[in-house]
């Protein structure tokens, strides 16, 4: 292990995040929400640590190994929830207790969008552009953006990149350089971002809520500045914008990277995922759509319609935008679309949940073994579009799904050890994991009424979920440290 | 720049290497096997591409379309001549450089037209490594001899040891030692750390000294660095592959050369193209072998066989059984670290010997040569001078008044084949070769933007 270098990233990782405290400043002293204090006081508080852990180590010079990229990633998400919660902490309008803190910043983070904040309406401008922030910074990857903007992490920059990103291949670089790569990911997701706000103000939401809105949309976050969740404006315009955006959020982004190089959109009819994403979204929305019409009839056709795709779309991707209460629709459905989240959004996008590539390998994987009943001599690869899959890589789909089974039992146990009863622990598990946000039973409306064991287990849920097990699941491994 | 590099054998990988260390350039590297671009890839900043380098559709993957240099470093000859059409054809890379093994194609020199086989540069390590032993053999003392303009001006590193005459005095007095002519110290290494000198340092016992002169001084201003030794008569060389038939040709008619060879059958092949040196069939690493054919009495021992324990060990036999000299063709950088150290004089890198070749068409500016020293860490480099006093910030300057970066230095220049060894105050004129030395070869994109014309100044 090669402490100095960890320490040295980790404290320029640091004092790069204490600069976001700075916008939600500018918002409180043009907004006059007077609540300008707890954010300079965190800002103080992230860069004086970064600053410590950095000036010791700061002449180390040597490169970033393959385990440290782990080490790093996983260090800084933990320690980036507990900094991010320094101004939510500090807030007196909050009056929230550690824990609880901890939770709402991590939930933003790592784009889950569970909270457990009620009246939300009444809070300071600054502090709902903070938590949108946040997701914002976490959807992309804030370890991505340090790559993109400090180049003197170099080869190091690709241990960094492949420990975050989400998906079962990860050496693919859109450009030669990983600076590069991670610039242009940023690009996209910058200008999407930018283009959603505009699309959501055009729809006739107020600027503020626009800004707000399109970063927990891009981030696939579902953090919303009112408890209404999109709900709270009632315009089917604005409900088919945000569809739109989280359909478009759930795509991997390097297609989205050359169809912007190349201009053209060869990239996506061609990419199998892409592909198996949109049937699946489209099944599910026809499901959803089909049940609520059986049940409910054709009175609001309408509006039955746009909500049923609207839930299956914010609930499939991962988002967890609301604009009713889906928990009480009748029949499998609340359970339901609570499954489709352990599919998720494309690997390389900003959803969580499995992934559909993996379930598409997954899926693959079983049609082999039919097709090896009928033929017992024939040598049939996986193939994903035309090409043959590595057996590396359907080893590692496979351990990942055993894992993440395993996990989620555990973590359900332990749920319910803390006195919750199973629909409850079943969704938590599933709506943090996922990094999906709501949940059913007592979570349905958020997860403020869980006790302190609970909340630490999701929290810890939440960043399994993004970081995708495995980055954080190696550094309690004895291999690992082992010299 | 975008580079493309095809083939990630030893060659390849450290010119991948050497090419994605500097922060201008992106590399992209082909080859077919999918094991040992992962291997690159997690110790690199390179994208790669799995597939044959002459395809079509791999170099379009591999971003052909935009790309400033392809180097086709693959090991056929044949694959690197298609691909540099390929991309010459159907993706109009500017320059195309490419190894060419075989003698035969190398000097069929027609063949390389743009309308034949559009390679702008051809290199054959073997030939650059033959032609780089030859010189050490040339220069006995030596520990590095390298060309600039034509060969007319050569960069020596030289141990130095107690009985040259320089050593333990200034390098001011350099001058009253050897009144008719001129060479300039261009670097010392003293314990593994550069230094520029000035006139007031003190050669000691065991710097390594980088000295730049005209080719026919080479041969006195040694002697001020180390006790003069005698011509090599005696060569023995282990191995007849390609690098060592070269050299047994090329030394045959002025040294007494045997040359060792194991398998009987290529023994007898290169006893036909020899025409005065002795091949022996057997084991470099014999001791019968090598005591019958008195070694004791040879002044250089080259290992050059394929095998580069095999050369470490003979060398190291041989210099145990009294050889003067002992050198080793070695690959393995770290292998390199290893024996320098100990028993072995020389250790010869053939991956380091080409990539000077390489790397002066990387340059930004005109660069006619580039040397990597030291591993990379340093570089000798040959750029000509343009413009006028507006556009350029050499031309019309006296070295003084040039801003060098940090730990760079002038060391000579060739004006119309005239060597002029550099002074503080010796002016540059247009189309002078300028040659430079680096110590810190970070510094060299600064370096290349002195060598620019500036387009804003016309």
């Amino acid at each position: 292990m090669n402490w100095t270098v960890v320490q040295r990233i980790l404290g320029l990782l640091l004092m790069m995040f204490s600069l976001t405290m700075l916008p939600p400043v500018a918002f409180s002293i043009y907004y006059e929400d007077h609540s300008w204090l707890p954010f300079v006081q965190a800002f103080g508080l992230t860069l004086a640590s970064g600053l410590l852990i950095w000036l010791p180590v700061h002449r180390s010079k040597k490169d970033l190994r393959l385990r440290d990229g782990f080490l790093v990633v996983a260090a800084f998400w933990s320690v980036l929830g507990t900094f991010g919660a320094a101004p939510l902490y500090l807030a007196p309008d909050l009056s929230l207790s550690f824990t609880d803190a901890v939770f709402e910043s991590m939930s933003g983070l790592t784009t889950t969008g569970a909270t457990i904040l009620t009246g939300l309406d009444e809070l300071p401008v600054s502090i709902l552009y903070y938590r949108q922030q946040l997701q914002w910074l976490g959807g992309m990857g804030i370890i991505v953006l340090a790559v993109a903007v400090l180049p003197m992490l170099g080869v190091g920059g690709m241990q960094l990149y492949r420990a975050e990103t989400p998906g079962p291949v990860k050496d693919t670089k859109l450009t030669p350089r990983i600076t590069e790569t991670a610039k242009a990911l940023w690009y996209v997701y910058l200008g999407f971002t930018i283009a959603c706000m505009i699309a959501y103000r055009l729809a006739g939401m107020p600027l503020f809520d626009a800004l707000c809105h399109a970063f927990s949309t891009v981030a696939i976050g579902g953090f919303s500045t009112h408890d209404a969740s999109i709900g709270y404006f009632d315009s089917g315009l604005i409900d088919g914008v945000s569809i739109v955006f989280l359909f478009v959020a759930g795509i991997n982004f390097s297609l989205h990277f050359f169809a912007w190089r190349y201009v053209s959109v060869k990239h996506y009819v061609q990419d199998p995922e892409f592909r198996a994403y949109t049937a699946y979204l489209f099944a599910l929305s026809a499901v959803v759509v089909i049940a609520l019409y059986y049940y409910r009839g054709f009175d609001n056709a309408g509006e039955t319609f746009l909500g049923g795709v609207f839930q299956a779309v914010s609930i499939a991707t991962t988002t967890g935008f609301t604009t009713e209460n889906f928990t009480v629709w009748p029949a499998a459905l609340p359970v339901m679309l609570i499954f489709a989240s352990f599919i998720g959004g494309s690997a390389g996008s900003t959803a969580g949940g499995i992934k559909v590539v993996r379930w598409l390998l997954v899926y693959k994987q079983g049609a082999r073994e039919v097709a090896r009943l009928v033929h017992p001599s024939a040598e049939i690869p996986v193939k994903l579009g035309s090409k043959a899959v590595q057996p590396r890589v359907i080893d590692a789909v496979w351990g990942f799904f055993a894992v993440y089974i395993i996990v989620f039992g555990g973590m359900l146990l332990a749920m319910m050890a803390t006195g919750l009863d199973q629909v409850t622990a079943f969704s938590a598990v599933a709506a943090t994991l996922n990094n999906l946000g709501p949940g059913l039973g007592d979570v349905s409306r958020g997860f403020m009424t869980l006790s302190d064991p609970a909340k630490w287990i999701a929290v810890v849920g939440m960043l399994l979920g993004r970081l995708e097990i495995f980055t954080l699941l190696v550094l309690i491994t004895p291999t690992f440290w082992r010299h | 720049m975008k580079i493309l590099i095809l083939g990630a054998g030893q060659v390849g990988s450290s010119a991948a290497y050497h090419l994605s260390r500097e922060e201008a350039n992106e590399v992209t590297v082909v080859d077919m096997r999918p094991d040992v671009l992962r291997e690159l890839q997690d110790r690199l900043d390179i994208r790669t591409v799995v597939g044959h380098a002459a395809y079509p559709d791999v170099l379009e993957r591999a971003g052909a379309n935009d790309a400033d240099i392809v180097v086709a470093l693959t090991d056929t000859d044949e694959t690197n001549m298609v691909a540099c059409q390929v991309a010459y054809t159907a993706f109009r890379t500017p320059t195309k450089i490419a190894r060419i093994r075989s003698a035969e194609y190398m000097n069929a020199t027609k063949l390389f037209t743009q309308d034949a086989i559009p390679i702008d540069v051809r290199i054959s390590p073997e030939q650059l490594v033959c032609t780089y032993i030859e010189q050490l053999i040339l220069y006995p003392g030596s520990s590095q001899v390298l060309d600039f303009a034509d060969g007319r001006v050569r960069l020596v590193g030289a141990k130095a040891d107690r009985e040259g005459l320089l050593v333990g005095q200034r390098i001011a007095t350099l001058k009253d030692h050897i009144t008719n002519t001129e060479a300039r110290i261009a670097a010392i290494y003293r314990q593994g750390k550069a230094m520029l000198p000035d006139g007031d340092t003190v050669i000691q016992e065991g710097d390594e000294v980088f000295f730049i002169a005209d080719r026919k001084d080479i041969r006195v201003f040694m002697s001020e660095m180390r006790r003069l030794e005698d011509p090599v008569r005696r060569v023995v060389i282990a191995g007849g592959g390609n690098i060592g038939v070269r050299l047994a040709l090329a030394l045959e008619q002025t040294n007494q050369v045997k040359i060792i060879e194991r398998d009987p059958t290529r023994a007898r092949q290169i006893s036909e193209q020899l025409n005065r040196a002795i091949v022996l069939v057997g084991d470099a690493a014999d001791e019968e072998l090598l005591l019958e054919e008195n070694i004791d009495n040879v002044d250089v021992f080259c290992a050059l066989t394929n095998s580069e324990e095999a050369n470490i060990l003979s060398s190291m036999l041989a210099k145990r059984l009294g050889a003067h000299k002992v050198m080793a063709l070695i690959n393995r950088a770290s292998y390199v670290d290893l024996v320098e150290a100990g028993s072995i004089d020389i250790a010869i890198s053939p991956q380091q010997v080409t990539i000077g070749s390489l790397l002066a068409h990387v340059r930004r500016g005109d660069v006619v040569k580039v040397h990597s020293l030291r591993r990379g860490a340093a570089e000798a480099m040959e750029a000509i001078a343009h413009g006028d006093k507006d556009s350029s910030k050499v031309v019309g300057r006296k070295i003084e008044d040039i801003e060098l970066p940090k730990g760079t230095a002038i060391v000579a220049i060739v004006r119309n084949d005239q060597v002029i060894i550099a002074h503080h105050d010796t002016e540059i004129e247009s189309d002078d070769h300028v040659i430079l030395f680096m110590t810190d070869r970070r510094k060299i994109e600064s370096l290349e933007s002195l060598f620019q014309v500036g387009v804003s100044f016309v």
